[in-house]
């Protein structure tokens, strides 16, 4: 940058000139970014609430209300509304207030990244009755065919889950075979042409339901003690 | 264009078409590229990148003009990477108010608007020397440009390789997309492409001037001759 | 592999998700410095050097956010951050070695725009990975930028003695060489089972 030759030097601001300048401008910044988290806040909770609501009832067809639970070893226990981030699994409720199923989260890597899913376990008839895709980064056209693709989504209407007799573990590991290989109802048939997607989804399913369903069953009775008020409308 | 670069530019239509043709912010100065190929896979994706682009250099232009007579030179590189990533901050909580989707898709490319290059660039080339208006103007240019420039990969990637626009499907379910273009690769791919006909084009009209002038230089010859 | 081990994350970095072929992380320094072997291998080490450096001091500022439920200032905290430790290392190099600063030249302060910078504290803060883990990679990742560069370098040096169209040259062809460069890495996805 070329000075005019004209005007003499200026002499170099002082430290509290600098100080003072980047000093204010970061406390408007501060001020902007802190008022607008404040206005935002509220809508992204409802956002992130109506993303989970619709991922719920989609496993879980027949549910029109949920609720949140946190499951561990010492037991099961109801979370308030707010707490989307801590939950370990939804229980949906009919109109009638009774239970109609849970819906469970699970991931394992997929081909690219992680794959989330979500799915719907019916304590009944223990077994999957439906799969939803939360988070995936597969490829375009093969690998996220999991999400849309009929004939692997009927792999969710009845896909075996049973607990032994002492509910410690799942009888039959819930695993993927080739297309086309399915011969029981606790095998995911795989897309051809998707195979790691394919297998990460079942990888999922297995380490979640072998994980959580024997916690499950010893602590389900706090499942059926629902308020009329608590229940929230779809 | 040789001006005084001390003399504030004054208004005029130049000031804001130049971001979109002659200084396209992706297609000849060659900056931004990394949202450029990482967020255009859809056009859809793409467009929301470019307006969310065009509002921070917008806001950051009017900000930092506002400010460039209170800013010392020794920090303004500092203050003005504050002032963009508040901004930016801004923008990535309004776009998770209005689609939770939407956010997913584009992901942590909102936040690494911050490291755009053309908004610091133009932060420090124009909005630091010039009235808030022309500032203004200036941003709204090169926004656009951007936000061009976006469109054209998005829109090129998106039908080749989902073969739907802005999600709506173009060629029916038989259709047997070509899923490198919305790869990674693809985007390499595409953006060489457009380059590689903007140069094309370059040249033709290069040759086609030039193939004017010796034809007027031998007539004066001959003229002058006779 | 377990997807949660160092040597996994580092290969993720590195190969399979590699910050500039796969994520477009860095692009302006790839395209712009890879003209040459030399000044390539040079810019990947002093990107590798300050890779560690911001995602040390990240991990630091994120931890303390999150304890004062600051989350909302985390991106005006990490480029504040990654400038200044862009800046340290500009002058760590300038006192130790001159003869390598002045070869680096303009390139370190490029590096502050740098996205690939700031992506990978971006990343490793939404993959809440603990300190070795964010250490295992930031090395991924530079070394990954630093390969690319490279790979990217000894083609273009090759190039310049072909015969090429005069509309090719330049970035077009450039891009084009980052498109099979990033088709052949698409290869390692999948890689670690």
């Amino acid at each position: 940058m070329s000075r005019n030759p004209g005007t003499a030097s200026p002499t170099p601001p002082r430290s509290m000139a600098l100080i003072g300048t980047l000093g204010g401008i970061a406390m408007m910044s501060g001020l902007l970014v802190a008022t607008t988290f404040q206005l935002t806040r509220e809508r992204i909770l409802q956002n992130r609430r109506e993303a989970l609501e619709r991922a719920v009832f989609k496993v879980l067809p027949e549910a029109t209300g949920r609720r949140s639970f946190f499951l561990n070893e010492e037991g099961l226990q109801a979370l308030p509304d707010d707490a989307l981030g801590q939950a370990s699994l939804y229980a949906g409720y009919d109109d009638s207030g009774a239970l109609t199923g849970v819906a469970i989260e699970g991931s394992a890597r997929g081909y690219q990244d992680v794959v989330k899913v979500l799915y719907g376990y019916s304590l009944e008839r223990e077994c999957i009755t439906g799969m939803t895709v939360l988070q995936s980064s597969e490829t375009p056209g093969l690998g996220d065919r999991v999400e849309t693709d009929p004939a692997f989504q009927a792999n969710f209407e009845c896909l075996d889950a049973r607990l032994n007799p002492e509910s410690t573990a799942l009888v039959h590991e819930i695993v993927t075979v080739k297309h086309g290989k399915k011969t029981d109802s606790w095998q995911i048939d795989a897309i051809s042409g998707a195979t790691v997607t394919s297998t990460a989804v079942g990888r999922a399913l297995q380490q979640s339901a072998s994980e959580i369903l024997p916690l499950l069953h010893r602590y389900e009775a706090a499942l059926y003690e629902n308020t009329a008020e608590e229940r929230t409308s779809p | 264009m040789m001006k005084d670069p001390r003399a504030p530019e004054a208004l005029s239509w130049s000031v804001f078409t130049q971001g979109i043709w002659r200084d396209n912010p992706v297609f000849v100065m060659l900056l931004g590229l990394c949202p450029a190929l990482a967020v255009s896979n859809t056009a859809s994706n793409a467009l929301a990148m470019g307006l969310a682009t065009t509002f921070v250099l917008l806001c950051s232009g009017v900000l930092v003009s506002l400010l460039r007579k209170v800013i010392p030179k020794q920090v303004r590189i500092a203050s003005y990477i504050i002032v963009i990533a508040t901004f930016v901050t801004i923008v990535d909580y309004a776009i998770q108010a209005i689609s939770l989707e939407l956010y997913k898709a584009l992901g942590a490319f909102i936040q690494l608007i911050v490291v755009n290059c053309i908004i610091l660039g133009r932060a420090e080339a124009y909005a630091s020397k010039n009235h808030v208006i022309n500032a203004f103007v200036n941003a709204l240019g090169m926004g656009v440009g951007f936000t061009f420039a976006m469109l054209c990969l998005g829109v090129v990637r998106e039908v080749l390789g989902s073969g739907t626009l802005f999600g709506v499907s173009l060629f029916g379910p038989d259709f047997q997309p070509w899923a490198v273009f919305v790869l990674p690769p693809g985007g390499f791919f595409i953006l060489a492409f457009w380059l590689f006909l903007f140069a094309v084009l370059k040249k033709r009209k290069q040759v086609r001037m030039a193939g004017r002038q010796p034809k007027s230089e031998t007539e004066k010859e001959v003229a002058r001759a006779t | 592999m377990q997807p949660d081990s160092l040597t996994f994350i580092f290969l993720d970095a590195f190969l399979i998700n590699n910050f500039v072929l796969a994520m477009f992380l860095g692009l302006c320094p790839f395209l712009g410095v890879s003209g040459k072997l030399e000044t390539a291998s040079r810019m990947g080490m002093a990107v590798v050097f300050v890779m560690l450096v911001s995602s040390t001091c990240a991990f630091g500022i994120n931890a303390l956010l999150i304890r004062f439920e600051l989350e909302f200032l985390r991106l005006i905290c990490y480029i504040a951050v990654i400038a200044s430790a862009v800046q340290l290392v500009e002058m760590t190099i300038k006192k130790f070695s001159p003869v390598l600063f002045r070869s680096l030249g303009i390139f370190l302060p490029l590096i502050t725009t740098n996205c690939a910078i700031l992506g990978l504290a971006l990343f490793q803060t939404n993959r809440e990975y603990d300190f070795i883990q964010c250490l295992a990679y930031s090395l991924g990742a530079g070394a990954g930028f630093t390969l690319a560069l490279i790979l990217m370098a000894g083609l273009r040096e090759k190039l310049e003695l072909a015969d090429t169209p005069d509309v090719c040259t330049g970035a077009a062809l450039a891009l084009t060489l980052g498109g099979l460069l990033s088709l052949a890495f698409m290869g390692f996805a999948g890689l670690g089972g």
